[in-house]
């Protein structure tokens, strides 16, 4: 299992993670950031993806 | 030795035990690292790099570092993944000064060769100096590295006169930083209104009324003419004539490649270090060289999802966006695999570039500076609104303040193949 965590003091919202793991960053009816805390060892390198293009770099990946 | 080396290849370049050594211990560079790693390169990684600190995220040193006291590295330094916890080594706080593609050498600023199986250009830019005679004046800062950024935070307190020379992304958002920390800011500038090439005259215009309404004067059409005061900056005088009081003058007129050490390299770095499709140097004879490679800011190369023409891009997700694809061809390249294919497959990523400048959130796709027309698409500007800009007829950028679902939803609207690739 990988363990997400999003800083949401951090996050401004841009959604650039939805782009890479759409499966786990979703942007809600009011452009805010939504996330799933765990997801399969597989979407290992979209997390990374999504962790890289964080421009607040609010996204902490790690393996549980 | 001579018939032997003619034939190796770069497989057989990685047998000896030099690095893959990349110049620029920077967000560019570490990206490359990873990339290459993931695609299963595991031999060592040497990374030099001029500044002492490890690699470190850049936009938060025009916003939150620079008004939040205490904080510094750890604050922005990107976290090193596993795969790089080992085979790595960091020379940091030196300089390379040469590069010998002949010997697969770089020389340091200390005199220390620095051999390579393949070689990584990740050196960045740095801030135009002032475009007049300084005369060795204190309270004359720019920003680019952490360190710059500390220096500025210790003299924006609440009730200086910041001038800052510019008006695009740093110029504008280290006058937003600043005003709202209670300094007195006033931007001088040659374009009519903030941001022009970034985002066009509309949202330009918008951003100016909201740097207005936080306090912020605008002397446009302007440059420098001249300083006064001893040993300090004290006061500027435009070039109309006009003088402003002024502790801390910043220059953030734009940014130069830090090619100088390629000079006699035999690269093409007419304008940063040129790269074909897989990120790979090419020479002053036109030649790739597939030993070299460039990525980050100081990398200029076509884009086949707007034209032909080789350029560098200085936005945000790029550095990740080139550092991966020269992972790639790197990883290939040491496993002996066909780097041909792989690179005339191209290189298009789509950029992109955000900025918050008080309770202005902008984002945008593409390249938007390519357009010579831009269209209210969407809501209001002094609201939120969507604005699309197009070159002729095609769409070449999308920027929004807030709406960023909307602006979000554009990203699939630029896949589409440009006609001339
Ligand atoms: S990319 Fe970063 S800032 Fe943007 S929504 Fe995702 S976590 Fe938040």
């Amino acid at each position: 299992m990988i363990k997400i965590d999003v800083d949401m003091d951090k996050c401004q919202h841009y959604g650039q993670c939805v782009f890479e793991a759409p499966e786990v960053f979703q942007l809600n009816a009011d452009d805010k950031l939504e996330y799933q805390a765990e997801a399969p060892d597989e979407m290992l390198a979209d997390l990374e993806a999504a962790a890289d293009v964080c421009p607040m770099q609010a996204i902490l990946i790690t393996k549980a | 030795m001579a018939d032997s080396a003619a034939e190796m290849s770069g497989v057989d370049a990685a047998a000896t035990d030099a690095p893959l050594l990349i110049v620029g211990a920077s967000m560019a560079g570490l990206r490359t690292a990873e990339g290459a790693r993931r695609a299963g390169y595991t031999g060592p990684i040497t990374f030099l790099g001029a500044e002492a600190h490890a690699p470190y995220n850049r936009p938060p040193l025009s916003k939150e570092l620079l008004q939040t006291e205490g904080q510094g590295h750890a604050d922005v330094a990107f976290p090193i993944r596993s795969a790089l916890e080992e085979g790595v080594t960091w020379v940091l706080g030196r300089s390379a000064v040469s590069l010998d593609t002949a010997r697969k050498v770089v020389v340091d600023d200390v005199g220390d060769e620095h051999p390579y199986s393949a070689l990584v250009i990740a050196t960045g830019l740095r801030p135009k100096p002032l475009p007049i005679d300084d005369h060795g004046l204190g309270g004359i800062h720019v920003l680019r590295t952490l360190d710059d950024a500390v220096a500025l935070r210790e003299v924006l307190r609440p009730g200086a006169n910041v001038v800052i020379l510019g008006s695009g992304f740093v110029g504008c958002e280290i006058a937003a930083t600043a005003a709202k920390n209670g300094a007195t800011v006033s931007v001088v500038t040659q374009s009519r209104v903030p941001l022009l090439r970034a985002v066009g005259p509309l949202l330009g215009a918008e951003l100016r009324r909201r740097h207005e309404e936080h306090g912020v004067r605008f002397f446009t059409g302007e440059s420098l003419f001249g300083l006064v005061g001893d040993p300090s900056v004290e006061r500027v005088i435009l070039t109309s004539g006009v003088m402003l009081e002024c502790d801390v003058l910043v220059v953030a007129v734009g940014s130069d490649p830090n090619t100088e050490w390629l000079g006699s390299s035999g690269l093409d770095v007419s304008d940063g270090v040129l790269v074909d499709g897989g990120l790979r140097a090419v020479g002053v004879d036109g030649v790739v060289r597939p030993d070299v490679f460039a990525v980050g800011d100081v990398a200029r190369y076509p884009n086949p999802l707007f034209d032909d023409v080789a350029r560098r891009v200085e936005h945000w997700n790029l550095p990740t966006e080139t550092g991966k694809r020269a992972g790639q061809l790197i990883a290939a390249h040491y496993a002996g695999d066909d780097c041909e294919t792989l690179a005339s497959a191209g290189f298009a990523p789509l950029p992109s570039f955000w900025s918050d400048q008080y309770d202005a959130h902008l984002l945008a796709f593409g390249m938007t500076y390519l357009a010579d027309r831009s269209e209210l698409v969407a809501g209001s500007p002094d609201d939120e609104c969507v604005v699309e800009f197009y070159r002729g007829d095609s769409l070449v950028g999308v920027c929004g303040i807030g709406m960023r679902s909307a602006v979000q939803a554009y990203r699939t609207r630029f896949a589409a193949p440009a006609a001339a690739v």
